[in-house]
């Protein structure tokens, strides 16, 4: 009920009182979602994280040093998510796309059939998968070995960046299913009389994607680049079964290593660092929010 | 997956027509006599159209196909093997012991209980929570944007990251959770995640913070599907409020509630991220493993791969449980 179906009311002076308590609600929600997040943001910034309640801020404590120490400790493994994850986004997106074009304005029968095979991708719990593609990696494809003299002889070329590779792969393979099918919902909305004018113009299949689809497609990018760069950041399993630490670790595999062992000490640290590993797709969805809440709620 | 539903019925309805315009579109003259995959495949290749799509989706498609049911099929073909630790797997001797042993394990069984427990809670407390906060947001407030976007805000976040706040949230010493029960009287401090009664439930409820803003997006926009015309009617015949939305709403949000409830108990069978970001192991608190920490911990730090393997099919399997009805459904009700 997007429209004034209630206004008539709201004259009176007992939905005045209802309205009251209803942004009472509201604004205790607001509390309730952001009470963990900036308990935390106060929390890294002081310097003993037990001198007061940990979700008033700092005072006499305040420092910047767990940032500084966070940012020595996930450095790294920040290059290493950066470069995972914008090469995994873009070619999940744009594989995605042309699945979607090639299994939507294009017929030819049976493609039913496949489409609901892309469907069903989505659905499975990786736990189902992660042993076969770790034996994958390891011993049918094992990049990591091909490559040695690639990675022996090139100058900043590292072994650990043919695991990144793998993982690059996987998460394309893994994101295909939802990119197809957000990019899909959007082309059955495109108009089919467009296409089939093009078509009968003579215009070839790869020529319609490139020169009426693809620059039709911009909106629908936006929102599957920023729900794959979310997943694929935030993504821990994979990071770290297929690279585990060490140096191409990746933020959330180095995250939820860090302070484990400086007990109560570490909890700034923590907090700090969990800040920063949350900064990018923090930033994503403050500028992108409308994107992130349609390409999930699809 | 709103929008699953719509789809389909397109699809179908193309499906239908598809034959005729197979041939309309200026494919060559093909042979339609034949029936079966292999004659459909012929008449697809024999058309211009077909063959030109292939580079689109025939990429996409083997790729996925093989990181998808090419490891479940290799993981089931893994799971009927016997251990054999650090060897390669023998595939000449297949059998059902690595599920019989799940069977008989007390880890097994006390995961698969806590793996219920979670989905079940997890999912209905975040529906009904996302449902109040929907109708609440629903009801022509000032700021609705910034209200949605910070209820929604911890769901763009990683578990890794969620994991540690909740930590410090749990703290007992000076954890915002036991700083509250201090204020209340007759309430002591909890040692949330070494008592294996509340680890779980603590759990839960960091979750349901996490993803009720999803539920509660996805109800929203079943509620701004809902004609005017519904609630006015409502009103005439005099319902209260509660009235209102319990008997004329709530029942039309049913679309809502099972896409909703599909993709958290998605959401909730990977839970697993939450569990191991909370200690950095692949053991987690006592009281909270679930079948997919399970799963992790025997392939990844025992070595018991067909043992895990199993465990990995039995997780697909409950996944199928929820998902195949779910498309069973929209397919029954016409719209798939």
């Amino acid at each position: 009920m997007s429209t004034e179906t209630v206004t008539p009311e709201e004259t009176d002076v007992g939905v005045d009182t209802e309205r009251v308590a209803l942004y009472a609600v509201l604004g205790g929600l607001v509390a309730f979602y952001l009470l963990p997040i900036e308990t935390g943001l106060m929390t890294s910034l002081k310097a003993d994280p037990f001198s007061s309640a940990p979700f008033l801020p700092p005072v006499e404590q305040f420092t910047t040093a767990k940032y500084a120490r966070a940012f020595d400790a996930l450095g790294h493994g920040f290059v290493n998510s950066f470069l995972l994850t914008i090469p995994a986004t873009v070619l999940s997106a744009l594989m995605g796309s042309m699945a979607a074009y090639g299994l939507t304005n294009v017929d030819w029968k049976g493609q039913v059939g496949i489409l609901a095979l892309f469907i069903a991708g989505i659905f499975i719990p990786y736990q189902a998968v992660l042993i076969p593609v770790s034996k994958f990696w390891g011993s049918i494809v094992p990049l990591e070995t091909w490559f040695e003299p690639v990675w022996l002889l090139t100058p900043g070329i590292e072994q650990y960046h043919f695991n990144v590779l793998e993982l690059i792969i996987t998460h394309v393979a893994y994101g295909l299913p939802i990119c197809t099918l957000l990019f899909r919902t959007f082309y059955l909305d495109l108009n089919d009389e467009m296409i089939e004018a093009a078509r009968l113009d003579g215009a070839s299949i790869a020529r319609i994607y490139r020169r009426l689809i693809l620059p039709l497609s911009g909106p629908m990018f936006a929102v599957v680049l920023i729900y794959q760069f979310t997943q694929i950041w935030n993504d821990v399993l994979f990071a770290l079964v297929l690279v585990g630490s060490g140096d191409g670790a990746m933020v959330t595999v180095v995250l939820a290593q860090l302070g484990n062992n400086l007990s109560s000490v570490g909890i700034g640290l923590k907090m700090a660092g969990a800040f920063l590993t949350a900064l990018p797709t923090l930033l994503v969805y403050i500028f992108f929010g409308e994107q992130f809440a349609e390409g999930i709620a699809t | 997956m709103r929008d699953l539903a719509r789809d389909a019925k397109r699809l179908v309805g193309r499906l239908g027509s598809a034959e005729d315009e197979v041939r309309a579109d200026g494919g060559e003259p093909v042979d339609t006599q034949g029936s079966g995959p292999i004659a459909a495949l012929k008449r697809n290749l024999a058309n211009q159209q077909f063959r030109e799509s292939m580079p689109f989706w025939l990429p996409a498609f083997l790729l996925m196909a093989l990181f998808v049911y090419g490891a479940i099929i290799w993981n089931f073909m893994l799971s009927l093997t016997d251990p054999v630790g650090l060897g390669s797997p023998d595939y000449s001797d297949l059998d059902f012991d690595m599920y019989v042993q799940a069977f008989t394990s007390d880890s097994f069984v006390n995961a698969t209980v806590n793996t219920f427990v979670l989905l079940v809670a997890f999912t209905l407390v975040s529906l009904v929570l996302g449902l109040v906060v929907a109708i609440l947001v629903d009801r022509n407030i000032r700021f609705e944007n910034t209200f949605r976007t910070i209820y929604l805000l911890p769901m763009s976040l990683s578990f890794v990251v969620t994991a540690q706040f909740w930590l410090w949230m749990y703290n007992f010493d000076n954890g915002v959770v036991n700083l509250f029960l201090d204020v209340l009287p007759f309430v002591d401090k909890v040692r949330w995640f070494s008592n294996p009664e509340l680890a779980l439930p603590a759990v839960i409820f960091a979750l349901i913070w996490q993803f009720s803003g999803y539920t509660m997006v996805v109800y929203l926009a079943g509620l701004r599907a809902i004609p005017t015309e519904h609630y006015e009617a409502a009103r005439v015949d005099g319902a209260s409020t509660f009235k209102m939305y319990w008997r004329v709403i709530v029942p039309q949000l049913k679309g809502s509630t099972i896409s909703a409830t599909v993709v958290l108990m998605v959401f909730a069978l990977k839970a697993f991220d939450f569990l191991y970001a909370l200690r950095g192991t692949y053991l987690p608190y006592k009281g909270t493993d679930i079948l997919a920490t399970l799963m992790m911990r025997e392939a990844f730090s025992n070595g018991h791969f067909a043992y895990a393997a199993a465990i990995g099919i039995m997780l697909f399997v409950l996944a199928l449980g929820v998902v195949a009805p779910y498309l069973t459904y929209q397919y029954r009700s016409g719209q798939l």
